[in-house]
């Protein structure tokens, strides 16, 4: 995945979700940034458009699958690569 | 205070219409959850969900007015007609005006909405059909009862999403008490299993891909459920005076606001909910023996109302039977709390707590006693039905043997 694809999803991230941008980075744990489970629906559902991707995202069983914000880049990096393969 | 009691009950429901089939059903565990198949541009597109089946409604209504009505609307007709011929109650002109129509809808008539925009949007017509408007108001369904039944009392719609119907039937019984009404015909009616409606609760993100399994260790969220529940409500002087047969007395009402989340419940908001029901009813708290629960399934909704259970009641939470009736007609959003409450009333005036289906093993945060999968035979005194909706709006009712 590239840095402006990063780059991107943060934004989103930041975004959706009212945080400064600069506390942004990969290890930082939603939990600290106050995202709450509604924020990370907007996030999921602006991620999806931008990417043209669909994200297995429930917010009653996955919530605690995705922790940090690298865990949100590691999901939209995996379903890029699925739909890719599958054309 | 006159004492409120209930007289007469209706349902139509995804596990059966008319109250004996409803019965059976509800004790026999039947779920009434199913795949619901739209097409969506050749594509088959399918979502869990407890529709209502073989629902005819030229069987409660003149066929040349059903056109009026939203599907919504039907349902309320159809249980209010159930209701007030089971309670054997004949509206002279005198009581008619006395009588009140107090009904909670959390959506309206969402089925004529999409079929007015599929028309406008999608096939390019210029003209939506001429009764769209009469049909989707969200008073409608309270307005056919009255019109259908002759209700010319006080009569309006009750819309707090999830709490609608618990809103109404407390508000009804509020009504009764201070003498403003003599009877009142109660509960709620609500129709969404609609493309767009589906779709909209699936952008949420909070349902579950096959069951709907309440306080359940791996829940996945709320299956979405429609019908309309119906309560016949009057003094305890006038029926018995008339001989009627009494199902359960309807003891108290409690409402809160959280004032804090949208969606995300909160435990203090729904234990005040609970709290207020009881002291409204005059009971103590290790009087109750058994809660019809909001239980969604989805896990902050029943881990937070496992938590308010157990401030409300302290040790007693582990002696109350907990039904989950969800897991049996899925949520009916403004229908919701009708059709638990029938489930209510029945566990009382029958002994019988009804089952939370689906439950497999408890959840950390839910270790309470939810009747996991099979009805259970116990004496139930006292009840509680709980709704806590979207918006942070709560509401419980307290139903008691009468003696």
């Amino acid at each position: 995945m590239s840095n402006s694809q990063i780059d991107e999803i943060m934004d989103i991230v930041a975004q959706k979700a009212l945080l400064d941008r600069s506390r942004l980075k990969p290890e930082a744990r939603l939990s600290d940034l106050n995202v709450s489970s509604l924020d990370m629906v907007e996030v999921v559902f602006a991620l999806e458009d931008k990417f043209g991707i669909t994200l297995p995202f429930n917010a009653n069983t996955d919530g605690a699958g995705l922790a940090t914000v690298g865990d949100v880049i590691a999901l939209v990096e995996k379903q890029l690569s699925v739909q890719k393969a599958q054309g | 205070m006159r004492r409120i009691v209930i007289t007469g009950l209706g349902v139509v429901s995804p596990i059966g219409q008319g109250m004996p089939t409803f019965e059976q059903n509800l004790f026999g565990g039947v779920c009434g959850i199913e795949k619901l198949s739209f097409d969506h541009r050749g594509e088959t597109i399918t979502f869990p969900a407890a529709p209502v089946k073989d629902f005819n409604p030229d069987q409660w209504m003149d066929p040349k007015k059903v056109p009026l009505l939203d599907r919504f609307a039907q349902f309320a007709v159809a249980a209010a007609r159930q209701a007030i011929t089971e309670a054997g109650l004949t509206l002279t002109p005198a009581l008619a005006e006395r009588t009140g129509v107090i009904l909670g809808t959390g959506v309206g008539g969402q089925n004529t909405v999409e079929e007015s925009y599929n028309r406008l949007l999608v096939a390019g017509a210029t003209r939506v059909h001429p009764f769209t408007i009469p049909r989707l108001m969200i008073n409608a369904a309270a307005s056919q009862i009255s019109m259908e039944l002759g209700v010319q009392g006080p009569s309006f719609t009750v819309a707090s999403a999830c709490a609608s119907a618990i809103h109404a039937m407390g508000t009804a019984l509020a009504l009764l008490r201070s003498g403003l009404i003599d009877v009142a015909v109660t509960g709620g009616a609500e129709s969404s299993l609609t493309f767009g409606t589906l779709k909209g609760w699936e952008a949420l993100r909070v349902m579950a891909p096959d069951l709907c399994r309440p306080f359940a260790e791996g829940r996945a969220g709320m299956v979405l459920g429609e019908g309309a529940g119906i309560l016949i409500l009057e003094t305890l002087e006038a029926a018995q005076a008339r001989g009627a047969r009494i199902y359960s007395e309807f003891a108290g009402f409690g409402m809160s606001a959280d004032a804090k989340d949208l969606t995300t419940p909160d435990v203090n908001g729904a234990s005040r909910a609970v709290m207020n029901a009881i002291n409204d009813a005059g009971w103590t708290t290790d009087s109750v023996n058994h809660i019809n629960a909001h239980g969604t399934g989805t896990r902050i909704n029943d881990a937070t109302e496992t938590a308010a259970l157990k401030q409300v009641f302290g040790d007693h939470a582990r002696q109350l039977a907990i039904s989950a009736s969800k897991s049996q007609f899925g949520h009916a959003l403004g229908a919701a709390g009708a059709l638990e409450m029938l489930a209510t009333v029945l566990a009382v005036y029958k002994d019988c707590a009804p089952p939370t289906l689906n439950f497999k093993a408890g959840d950390p945060d839910c270790d309470l006693d939810y009747v996991p999968d099979v009805s259970r035979k116990m004496t139930i005194n006292r009840a509680l039905n709980n709704s806590f909706a979207f918006g942070g709006l709560n509401a419980s009712v307290a139903v008691q043997k009468l003696r």
